[in-house]
């Protein structure tokens, strides 16, 4: 009982990540039609706005330490932080550690100019071009985005804890009647999985209880007749592709501290997240978050030992098998309605 | 207008004669060769450098590459000399190899065997490359040395610790000097011994690959030797990222170690995922729980950050090794690049320079005579302390670093300290016990 209370919390915080994905990739094929194969890029990016802030934050100045000697025998250079000249050491060396929560507020506006500017500057030149060259040019852009970070940032992972009030785990079992150390979960890993759970709130209230919102559903449902109505829905489309980077932004910036974060990250959960938005249905928001979550519990059910003992192997193909399986019985996925994304 | 006699037995002839032609590889049908494969000329001499510019090793391979170039400029009597000065053979002056300036030209491996075979072939066939070296995988040294082998081209490998590189897949014409998972496994488990204890139950997690494979097995085998248990052994994809369903249940399986037979990008995420779940602090059958990395590297310290500390592992160099040869080398790197070399960098500097004295002292770039040099060397002064190129497999002897994570490190270099240098007879095995064979050298032409 307890493996299987440990695996659901695991899956819960892998499938928060690829929620977010979705969700994204969902909003922009349901406002613009488009296949964007950047947005792994976009998580990827999210994750160096906080690799960014933390760099920012740390800008040191030298200071030589003769007592000590570096690699070469000279005396040390050590790197002082102008953050501990401006407000001391203590609060200095804590506005450091925060830098991955701070990184929110630092990646929202990023994030969405980003947003915009793929949207105005590339992909609306495609709209009316094949699915097939809308993947194209959105995986050209998704590689040369990686290219241009692992250019200014290396090919090596790079560590951004979490700010030392979250580092450790909270012992789950012992909180709820099981031996100690049955159910351990990381503490932020639980931030992670509430972050995650606001943000889905959050845009589902826009689209929901916005006059925003209501045209944008609107235009999804049918763009022709919003328009005739005189309502310039490209324009509110494109804010729409910039909140939808900004979500992507946030998961990878909150997800900094579980996987130390390098220029590959974003294609890591790309395939992943379409199969999420294919299995929880074309353009059914629901259906993103539901998908995104069930092949998360899944993908941990299908790592524990007993289960690859028994099926060698099956830890790296469910998410495709159990895509297989909801396809074959419920071919518009989870949550998908007919008629939507179908010509 | 003159006329066409073709006949049928001349069209035979003619068709037969293309074909071998054609099917002949460029590499053994090039001009001016001497023997054996691309012979240098007078002046120069082209040495093709291998490494991973693209993908998840670019850094290491960056640093391999520094290395290369510090060993080409060295050659030439250019920068300090760095460890031709501690080499403990004097062939090598300064004057390119055999009076033949050394140039070098690059490949990118990606880390990926079929686009190393295919760059390794290309510097041999287009650019005249008569030695290949460098790499940061097992599967791409045992690829490109396979093709070197065929090519009639020397393989120095460059960063491979897969037992199967000069174990089961060895070649006449390659050579390691990098260590292996066998020895890793010798060196570590008595130091895991005198910390940790005799009575101890590990649980493996392996990357589901050839070197991951051999790591784990070289592991157990030296653990259990000494009382350990091995609870269990889960082999992980080596895409994997997030490892937290592989690492959560391991503090209720009854283990209170965990060996993460992981390298480069999973090694720091298991780490970091395993520091994350608290298995650093734990406590399992009355004991602490301990993490032990079987193959460290200072750029993967790096990745892995803090979560290293107190971390035991093993290590085929490190910079702050306080030897002549040791030192020297860091003098030279790090004046040149302003920071310290890393192990991949060592062993590709070193494999150069005794590629380079081997072609000295045989008076012959013929691979052949290479290797015979190369055959049963023993050298010292290149940072290991006194080392053997055992003749059976190709493979250095020499003694291997234990190392730990460090708890304070006074810099971002500083991450690792070595714990022990565990002496080359401890990680010393019978040529045979890995099987393979190393067949004859081949000359190319």
């Amino acid at each position: 009982m307890d493996q299987i209370i440990l695996q659901i919390l695991n899956g819960l915080d892998k499938g928060s990540a690829y929620a977010l994905i979705a969700l994204g990739l969902t909003l922009i094929f349901g406002t613009l039609g488009v296949v964007n194969f950047a947005h792994g890029a976009l998580f990827m990016l999210g994750a160096f706005c906080t690799v960014t802030l933390s760099r920012m934050l740390s800008l040191s100045h030298e200071v030589v330490d003769e007592t000590r000697t570096d690699f070469l025998g000279n005396p040390l250079k050590v790197d002082v932080p102008y953050l501990y000249d401006i407000f001391g050491e203590t609060t200095g060396a804590a506005i450091i550690d925060w830098a991955v929560p701070l990184s929110i507020l630092f990646s929202i506006p990023i994030m969405i100019l980003i947003g915009i500017a793929m949207e105005r500057g590339l992909i609306k030149h495609f709209y009316k071009r094949p699915h097939a060259d809308q993947i194209l040019v959105t995986f050209g852009l998704a590689i040369v985005l990686q290219e241009i970070i692992k250019y200014y940032f290396g090919a090596n992972q790079i560590p951004t804890p979490a700010p030392e009030a979250f580092v450790g785990s909270f012992d789950f079992g012992a909180a709820i009647g099981f031996d100690p150390n049955a159910i351990i979960y990381p503490y932020w890993r639980i931030v992670y999985f509430f972050f995650a759970m606001t943000l889905i709130a959050g845009v589902f209230a826009f689209l929901q209880f916005t006059t925003f919102g209501m045209v944008v559903r609107a235009g999804m449902a049918d763009r022709e007749t919003v328009q005739l109505l005189g309502i310039n829905i490209d324009r509110r489309f494109t804010i729409m592709f910039g909140i939808a980077a900004a979500v992507a932004g946030l998961a990878g910036v909150m997800y900094t501290p579980i996987v130390s974060p390098n220029y590959h990250m974003g294609m890591d959960f790309l395939v992943i997240s379409f199969v999420v938005v294919v299995v929880g249905g074309m353009g059914s928001l629901p259906g993103a978050v539901l998908a995104g979550f069930v092949l998360g519990i899944l993908e941990s059910f299908a790592s524990m030992r007993e289960i690859i003992e028994l099926l060698p192997g099956i830890n790296q193909v469910v998410i495709y098998l159990a895509a297989i399986l909801i396809l074959l019985t419920r071919p518009r996925g989870l949550l998908g309605r007919k008629g939507v994304m179908e010509d | 207008m003159s006329k066409l006699n073709l006949t049928r037995r001349g069209a035979l002839k003619a068709g037969a004669a293309a074909g071998a032609g054609l099917a002949l590889p460029t590499y053994l049908s090039a001009a001016g060769h001497a023997g054996f494969t691309n012979a240098p000329g007078d002046s120069s001499v082209t040495l093709g450098f291998n490494v991973p510019q693209t993908g998840p090793y670019a850094d290491e391979g960056a640093d391999e590459l520094r290395a290369f170039e510090l060993a080409v400029e060295h050659l030439n009597g250019g920068g300090d000399g760095g460890m031709l000065n501690t080499f403990s053979s004097k062939a090598l002056d300064g004057t390119g190899i055999l009076g033949r300036k050394v140039e070098y030209v690059t490949g990118d491996t990606q880390t990926k065997p079929d686009a190393a075979r295919a760059s390794a072939r290309s510097m041999i066939e287009k650019d005249g490359a008569i030695m290949i070296s460098g790499g940061s995988s097992s599967g791409v040294a045992v690829a490109v040395q396979a093709l070197c082998q065929e090519a009639g081209v020397i393989f120095m490998a460059g960063l491979t610790h897969s037992n199967d590189t000069t174990g089961k897949d060895k070649k006449a014409n390659g050579f390691r000097h990098f260590f292996n998972s066998y020895m890793s496994g010798a060196a570590l488990a008595p130091i895991l011994a005198n910390n940790y204890g005799t009575d101890r139950k590990a649980y493996h997690l392996t990357a589901d690959y050839n070197w991951g494979y051999t790591t784990e097995e070289a592991v157990r085998t030296s653990t259990e030797a000494m009382g350990w248990e091995t609870v269990a052994a889960v082999k992980t994809p080596l895409a994997q990222t997030d490892f937290s369903s592989y690492i959560a249940p391991v503090l209720n399986s009854g283990a209170d170690v965990l060996v993460l037979n992981h390298y480069g990008g999973n090694m720091v995420n298991s780490l970091t995922n395993a520091v994350q779940f608290g298995l650093r602090a734990a406590e399992a059958n009355g004991k602490n729980f301990e993490i032990v990395v079987p193959l460290y590297s200072r750029l993967m310290a790096k990745g892995a950050g803090e979560n290293v500390a107190g971390i035991f592992g093993s290590t085929n160099w490190h910079w702050s090794l306080p030897d002549e040869g040791s030192q020297t080398f860091t003098r030279s790197f790090g004046t040149k690049y302003g920071f310290p070399p890393s192990q991949a960098a060592h062993t590709c500097y070193v494999q150069t320079l005794l590629y380079a004295d081997a072609v000295s002292r045989a008076g012959s770039f013929n691979p052949c005579a290479v290797a015979e040099a190369l055959e049963g060397f023993e050298f010292d002064g290149l940072g290991n302390g006194p080392t053997l190129y055992r003749a059976e497999d190709h493979q250095c002897f020499k003694d291997v670093l234990v190392v730990k994570g460090k708890e304070n490190p006074d810099n971002e270099f500083d991450l690792l300290e070595i714990v022990e240098v565990t002496p080359a007879a401890q990680v010393t095995y019978d040529a045979s016990i890995f099987g393979g064979d190393l067949g004859s050298c081949n000359p190319g032409a």
